[in-house]
């Protein structure tokens, strides 16, 4: 059966979308916009974002808030499910993590933020919401600790690129020079008393994720100060298309593409986020016995070499004509002016500058193994 | 965009523009509109015998691969080299500088049965309100 439209869920400034003329698309569930054609679509947006500044609304991603009476009670639930060190996060601080099965693999990855001394808020991806929340309950059980599902209670835009920090100082009181990368504090926001302003993104730039109260009043409101403040430094709104080639540009992952419920961390290439010394977590036994069962497959930067773009799914062959693996996001880079991809090979064709093939269509086109993040953004 | 009122149309958004035995072949600017930023286009040889309804190459956006089929039966005779270098030419002059292919007939006559430019500017409207309900 097809479902009527109406069942897709909204944010809050669907409508904005729609009046601004957005190409909309079904995301996880969700009315998104992909990219709005009358401000110059993907491309423009991405190169906003590299060079300008550009907003999101990412009020589709998911949050959870685990909260504790007991001292170390909310502590022990999150090193409990998350791979990360949460006790080395001080408060108004947040560091990236990764939900894991018991079988090493990815239920979803999150950013972790220390709010208070028995405060943790988990920022989810929108298309594992439910499935995350249901996790996340029943894998806290036994610690003394309240998990909720506060998805509902905000309105999140991201303000990203290097104009950001100016646009975001005309608009609150919070002294942001001292607020660093992965660090986040609260302030008057658009006259909005006490909002989370997060130094967090998803693009590879230097941004801020803002969480404001849900209502479409208050939405527009700050969308419309936003611009108004970013009118300046040409500001543009930016959808998910530009969202996916700026994350896929810095090598950030993107669940059911990089991670998965079948592929583990090392896989992945996200060891640096699992600490597997700071005690038991869920999934932990299997990646360490993951590790010394030998890595079958890694994640490479592929950047084509013949003309041609892959795409997420293209099967992948070595230069013997053999499938070895599959791509897992690929697109032009709009910044970089490449056609790049990323995909799961096995160890032995993951050297910088090995040859692989990708099966484009009828054709087997040649593509090189480079080093990643492709984008790195420049030092201040 | 106005559709030109001397071709004709396809449901899968191509235009082919006849003159005698030869047809001019490309996509509508409302196709153009729904992908996006053009950023690649592989089209077939010259001499490729195209079949009215299969593919008869591709056009790629930055988010997504669409095929372009054939709106005639025919053989191809000149392909738009000018679009390798230029993709882009498909947003901005899609009805004119961005044909695809021109193609021999086999049939001049069959193309009748396409839409005209004024039942494809109401198709389209009708998708229009349809995506904007």
């Amino acid at each position: 059966m097809t479902l009527p439209e109406t069942e897709l869920r909204k944010t809050a400034l669907n409508s904005l979308h729609r009046r601004m003329g957005a190409k909309m698309v079904d995301f996880g569930g969700w009315d998104m916009p992909v990219e709005y054609p009358a401000t110059g679509g993907l491309i423009t947006e991405h190169m906003a974002v590299r060079t300008g500044v550009g907003v999101f609304d990412v009020s589709h991603m998911g949050d959870i808030t685990i909260d504790s009476t007991e001292p170390g009670g909310a502590l022990a639930a999150v090193q409990h499910i998350s791979m990360n060190d949460a006790a080395k996060l001080a408060i108004g601080q947040a560091h990236y993590s990764a939900l894991l099965y018991p079988q090493g693999t990815f239920v979803d990855d999150v950013i972790v933020h220390h709010m208070g001394d028995e405060n943790y808020l988990l920022v989810i991806n929108a298309g594992t919401r439910e499935k995350d929340f249901g996790w996340v309950r029943d894998n806290v059980k036994g610690f003394k600790c309240v998990a909720k599902d506060v998805g509902d209670n905000y309105t999140q835009l991201a303000i990203q690129g290097p104009r950001a920090v100016e646009v975001m100082e005309k608009l609150t009181d919070a002294n942001l020079s001292v607020v660093k990368n992965y660090w986040f504090t609260h302030g008057t926001v658009c006259g909005l008393p006490n909002i989370l302003i997060a130094r967090t993104g998803y693009t590879g730039e230097d941004g801020f994720e803002i969480y404001v109260p849900p209502d479409a009043k208050t939405s527009e409101m700050v969308w419309a100060r936003v611009f108004e403040a970013g009118k300046e430094f040409g500001i543009l709104p930016c959808g998910l298309g530009a969202r996916n080639t700026l994350r896929l540009e810095s090598k950030m992952a993107l669940y059911g593409h990089e991670i998965s419920d079948t592929i583990n961390v090392w896989e992945a290439c996200l060891d640096r986020y699992a600490k597997m010394e700071k005690g038991d977590f869920v999934g932990r036994a299997s990646l360490e016995h993951a590790k010394a069962s030998g890595i079958k497959r890694v994640l490479v930067g592929l950047e084509m070499v013949d003309r041609g773009i892959a795409r997420d799914g293209y099967k992948v062959f070595n230069t013997k004509d053999h499938a070895i693996g599959y791509v897992t996001s690929g697109s032009p880079a709009p910044f970089l002016k490449k056609n790049i991809a990323l995909a799961y090979v096995p160890p032995e064709h993951s050297e910088i500058g090995s040859t692989v093939l990708i099966e484009v269509r009828t054709q087997k086109l040649k593509a090189q193994v480079v080093p990643t993040p492709f984008y790195k953004r420049p030092k201040k | 965009m106005a559709y030109p009122s001397n071709y004709r149309y396809t449901k899968e958004h191509e235009w082919i523009d006849v003159q005698g035995n030869t047809g001019t072949i490309g996509i509508t600017d409302y196709a153009q509109h729904e992908l996006g930023d053009v950023v690649f286009v592989e089209l077939p040889k010259i001499g490729t015998k195209l079949t009215a309804g299969k593919p008869l190459g591709t056009v790629e956006s930055v988010k997504a691969v669409s095929e372009i089929y054939s709106p005639a039966n025919g053989e191809v005779t000149a392909i738009n080299d000018a679009l390798g270098d230029s993709p882009e030419k498909i947003n901005t002059d899609p009805h004119g500088a961005a044909w695809l292919v021109k193609v021999k007939l086999a049939n001049p006559a069959e193309i009748s049965s396409l839409m005209d430019a004024a039942a494809y500017q109401k198709y389209v409207e009708a998708k229009d309100k349809k995506a904007h309900a």
